[in-house]
């Protein structure tokens, strides 16, 4: 429904950006998300009812599921779904939902670098349009060191290659804090701080897009 | 009575401890448990050691067999790390195929691997193009009491330490690959990657070294990962409530001061070991 784009200019560079609201009809939530050619489906099934082997009595189980371009989903996949399902357990309110299950399903289209980023986004704003109550929203940023020392945030596949060091960071929109971290490569630790630091800035952005990009959704159907 | 109360309220229980600055089990916030190190444990295996932290056990065997490069870097060898948490470690763990948690803990062992430089790829190979060495690192949870990826680290670098690989010479007559088994020598170790585990209690407390009950109590979980030289290799926070920058350094601090504690724990365990021989 809500398309929109955005370039981001000045310090922090972030490639295009775009993001499309319920545009499936059977999850109770969907949200596609692009970062340059980055690209990821996302769909949310729930509350609904739970296995019970799954069951836990005073929250909902919630399950992420990320299907890859090509193929069936591995280890690397199965990591990247820890990183999704623990921060967006830390940032909803499960505890309204006790006995009942929400399921989280991520569809990679196209992964140009920065993936773990963009499928945090859509994880969020999939949950936005489910409507699940949530403490804080959240967003993923992810930053390159080149060769150089120079920080690159949002790199491409080509830039990810290049790079000495690699990390994604999720935040929150509350306090700008570090909810997931996920790094490859060795860093010291003022590399880190600063990464952090450049994280927190580009997550104002993508916090100012999806407040802007709801705004529009909303407005139009009014 | 006290037996009661960690049953019905155990999130109470640990929550009247850390008021005092300890835990249940006696200990500091920032101490760790008893670490022990046995080196060369299996002796069929080409590198082995086994690790005990507190009631936590891994073992680790590093298994040595001749393939052929990969074809994107044919200078290169490979490492194939595999963590098995099998049914008898703990109730939580089911039979069949790999779970979550031990599925996430291979990749995190892979990462750190890659991302530290522990071994160079490159050390592998015999003959470019045609023939390297693929190292099987397998760790075993013999038991599961929290804290698996600090044990499964030290054990991977106790047990590629310990790695004899024999001799190989490619016969010029007939270009295969003959193995001198009489003829072994040890791996080129390039860095020596720590990890320390923290848990984050009710938003705010920082505990090192978190027992399963600690875990699973526990609002957040992370893992530094250092060097020798005080790099950072990985920082690993899969998700769980945010952590301010203080909080940070102070990990990262820990962390260093337990890398060094560990590498001495190594060191002395394998020179214990040449001087028994």
């Amino acid at each position: 429904m809500a398309v929109m784009e955005a370039r981001c200019s000045s310090s922090v560079m972030l490639r295009e950006f775009a993001c499309e609201q319920n545009f499936l009809s059977q999850p109770d939530g969907s949200a596609s998300f692009v970062h340059g050619d980055t690209s990821v489906y996302a769909g949310v099934y729930g509350p609904a009812e739970v296995k019970v082997s799954k069951e836990i009595y005073d929250r909902a189980t919630l399950e992420v599921l990320i299907q890859p371009k090509v193929g069936l989903p591995g280890v690397r996949e199965r990591s990247q779904e820890q990183c999704v399902r623990e921060t967006c357990e830390a940032s909803l309110l499960l505890s309204l939902h006790p006995r009942s299950s929400l399921t989280l399903i991520l569809q990679v289209l196209h992964d140009d670098g920065s993936l773990l980023s963009c499928l945090l986004n859509a994880a969020c704003m999939s949950l936005m349009d489910a409507g699940l109550p949530m403490s804080c929203l959240f967003c993923g940023v992810t930053c390159a060191i080149d060769a150089d020392g120079q920080i690159i945030t949002d790199p491409t596949a080509a830039q990810e290659k290049e790079s000495r060091a690699l990390m994604t960071f999720a935040i929150d929109s509350k306090k700008h804090n570090v909810l997931m971290t996920s790094t490859k490569g060795s860093f010291s630790v003022n590399e880190l701080q600063q990464c952090i630091a450049v994280s927190q800035k580009a997550s104002e952005k993508l916090f100012q897009f999806y407040r802007d990009s709801v705004r529009r959704r909303y407005s139009k159907t009014l | 009575m006290a037996a009661g109360f960690k049953t019905a309220e155990p999130l109470e229980y640990h929550r009247s401890f850390l008021k005092e600055n300890c835990r249940p089990d006696g200990r500091e916030l920032s101490e760790f448990r008893t670490t022990t190190l046995n080196i060369g444990s299996i002796s069929t295996a080409d590198g082995s050691a086994l690790v005990k932290l507190g009631n936590t056990t891994v073992i680790c065997g590093i298994k040595a067999e001749l393939a052929n490069p990969p074809v994107e870097g044919p200078g290169k060898g490979y490492i194939v790390p595999n963590v098995d948490l099998p049914p008898l470690c703990s109730s939580r763990f089911r039979p069949g195929p790999p779970g979550e948690q031990a599925q996430a803990a291979s990749q995190f062992i892979a990462d750190v691997i890659e991302s530290s430089e522990v071994i160079q790829t490159e050390d592998l190979c015999i003959e470019r193009g045609k023939l390297c060495w693929v190292l099987y690192c397998d760790l075993m949870c013999l038991d599961y009491d929290g804290n698996l990826l600090d044990a499964c680290i030290v054990a991977l670098l106790a047990a590629l330490k310990n790695t004899q690989l024999p001799d190989v010479t490619i016969s010029t007559e007939t270009s295969a690959p003959e193995v001198n088994l009489e003829k072994r020598r040890g791996l080129h170790i390039h860095k020596h990657p720590v990890a320390t585990s923290f848990c984050i209690f009710d938003d705010s407390v920082l505990i090192v070294d978190p027992t399963a009950e600690e875990e699973s109590l526990a609002t957040a979980q992370l893992a530094v990962v250092t060097d020798e030289e005080g790099r950072l290799c990985s920082l690993h926070k899969p998700g769980g409530t945010s952590l301010s920058g203080e909080k940070l350094q102070e990990c990262i601090s820990r962390a260093t001061v337990r890398q060094r504690e560990i590498q001495k724990l190594i060191n002395k365990v394998l020179h214990s070991v040449k001087t028994d021989q």
